[in-house]
């Protein structure tokens, strides 16, 4: 076998003796099953023990999960102090997106203060890996993940998420 | 009189073996999560105690698949004989002391032993056929491994036994050993469990070291989880029972929980005095009192020894084939053997009369 695997070696050192007890005097080694009865109390001590801690499991529906700060869950749209979307539609987050989960189509910007604004801003929620990219990549600071944990639909449409329903998060 | 007796006990051995089979199951799933931080089935009913007969129903109204190419006589004789073979079993059990002249007995058998041991073997024909008429490589493969493991540890087993008879014979050398179990337990009531070695202190390591192989072939025997080669999940996909749908899988699954709960009553009759408990039970009590607390340190114990099985179900991981089969024919054979050979030269040094 490959010396070099530690696990070989470890394999090895468990079996080494029934495995290279001198020849006359194997069966005394493997006589020495009994040697395990001691490990096996012990890991029954260990299991008996474990069985009256407090589980460490949530009863789901009824005791929600609250994830730490900086959880990176579904997307929000950032607006601004008028209430109109950050997001200049740079395409930056869906050059960073590694999943290529962000689909944005832009338009010319009605407002003076920037060029485009996205006309269409989807991001495919089961394609995304929620690596929280696309909120390093803004240059504007108009994306973000939210701490949301609970995501729920019925059908694959329903978790393509538009500008409105990123823009509503 | 005596028939309303002998269904009265009927009613008693069956209720032993259904109702711990339910509750075994449920012990099973719960005990599993507390030792895994979990919490376990607890929605049917209060604290999920329904979740058994949840389960039940659940298979019961499934479709019994019958896939093509299988032999039907055997595919669905199959579950029906590791059914019965535990049932038929427990009838020689004796759960308790006497009431009158009523032995808690269903039949008494001189040949209880060996009745016990005939029927123990039974269960694996219907492992071994149902998976052989499911016409699937892997349920064949399943099948074969469980006859393989039996053969080879009924052997231990058989040893086992004969140690007990042994013992039982040990204290009074003018009597003669029995098969008989009520015997074997007045016996041990009244000079000391077997486990510590019968009515010697010279028994005492055999008796240990027998308890340890009896337990363990009992468990090997049963396919539980140290030793479940015939299902094992990871290189059979379901093993012998991978065809089987609905009832035929339920009967499968619960003919585990009663051939378990049949050997631990095995052990306790063999090893741990049957009904007797010191200060307890008396044998020459034949009360009707004294024979409910009889039955109910019975099943005290039965309950222990089903723990133990549950608990070590999930504290060892499973041996690999090759390693079961070692362990039968090198280690447990050749202990066996030595056991009752110490039993046997002692016996006859220490003890001529
Ligand atoms: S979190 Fe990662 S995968 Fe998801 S949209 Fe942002 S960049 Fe793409
Ligand atoms: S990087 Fe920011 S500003 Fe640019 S398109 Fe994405 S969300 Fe809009």
């Amino acid at each position: 076998m490959d010396a070099h695997n530690p696990h070989a070696d470890a394999h090895k050192d468990a079996h080494a003796l029934v495995a290279h007890a001198p020849p006359g005097l194997s069966w005394l080694a493997r006589a020495s099953i009994a040697a395990y009865l001691p490990s096996i109390a012990a890991g029954m001590a260990k299991t008996l023990e474990w069985m009256f801690r407090p589980a460490v499991t949530l009863r789901y529906p009824e005791q929600q999960y609250k994830p730490r700060k900086g959880y990176r869950g579904e997307h929000r749209l950032k607006k601004d102090e008028q209430g109109r979307p950050k997001c200049v539609a740079c395409f930056m987050c869906a050059t960073a997106c590694p999943a290529e989960c962000i689909t944005i189509v832009a338009e010319p910007a009605p407002w003076p203060d920037r060029d485009k604004v996205p006309a269409k801003f989807e991001i495919d929620m089961l394609k995304c890996i929620y690596c929280g990219m696309c909120e390093e990549a803004c240059p504007c600071d108009a994306i973000e993940l939210t701490e949301t944990f609970t995501q729920i639909a019925t059908t694959r449409k329903e978790k393509i998420y538009d500008k409105e329903r990123l823009l509503k998060n | 009189m005596t028939w309303l007796w002998f269904f009265a006990k009927i009613g008693v051995a069956l209720g032993i073996i259904f109702s711990l089979g339910p509750v075994c199951i449920m012990g099973d799933r719960k005990i599993s999560a507390w030792i895994q931080g979990r919490v376990g089935p607890n929605r049917v009913g209060p604290w999920g105690t329904f979740q058994p007969i949840a389960d039940i129903l659940k298979l019961m109204m499934k479709e019994v698949i019958v896939p093509d190419g299988v032999d039907k006589v055997l595919f669905l004789g199959g579950p029906l004989i590791v059914f019965i073979a535990p049932v038929f079993g427990y009838c020689v059990i004796p759960f308790g002391n006497q009431i009158g002249e009523e032995k808690l007995q269903v039949v008494n058998l001189d040949i209880g032993l060996l009745f016990i041991m005939s029927v123990l073997s039974v269960g694996v024909y219907g492992i071994t056929l149902g998976g052989w008429a499911s016409n699937n490589k892997f349920s064949l493969m399943g099948s074969l491994r469980a006859s393989a493991q039996l053969i080879s540890y009924e052997l231990t087993f058989g040893l086992t036994m004969l140690l007990v008879v042994m013992m039982s014979a040990s204290a009074d050398p003018l009597k003669s050993a029995s098969v008989d179990l009520s015997k074997i337990v007045l016996h041990q009531a009244e000079y000391g469990w077997n486990i510590f070695g019968g009515a010697t202190w010279w028994g005492l390591p055999s008796g240990l070291i027998g308890f340890v192989l009896l337990f363990t072939c009992a468990m090997a025997e049963n396919n539980r989880l140290p030793f479940d080669m015939a299902e094992c999940e990871a290189e059979l996909v379901g093993g012998y029972h991978t065809e089987y749908s609905g009832m035929g899988f339920a009967m499968y699954m619960f003919s585990e929980y009663c051939s378990m709960i049949l050997s631990a009553s095995l052990i306790v009759t063999l090893f741990l005095g049957g009904w007797s408990f010191p200060y307890l039970t008396d044998p020459a009590d034949h009360s009707f009192l004294a024979g409910v607390i009889s039955i109910g340190v019975f099943f005290t114990k039965i309950c222990i020894i089903l723990f133990l099985y549950i608990q070590l179900r999930w504290t060892l991981p499973r041996f690999r084939y090759d390693q079961v089969m070692s362990l039968g024919w090198k280690t447990f054979l050749p202990l066996a053997l030595v056991n009752i050979g110490y039993m046997a030269v002692i016996g006859v040094f220490l003890e001529k009369p």
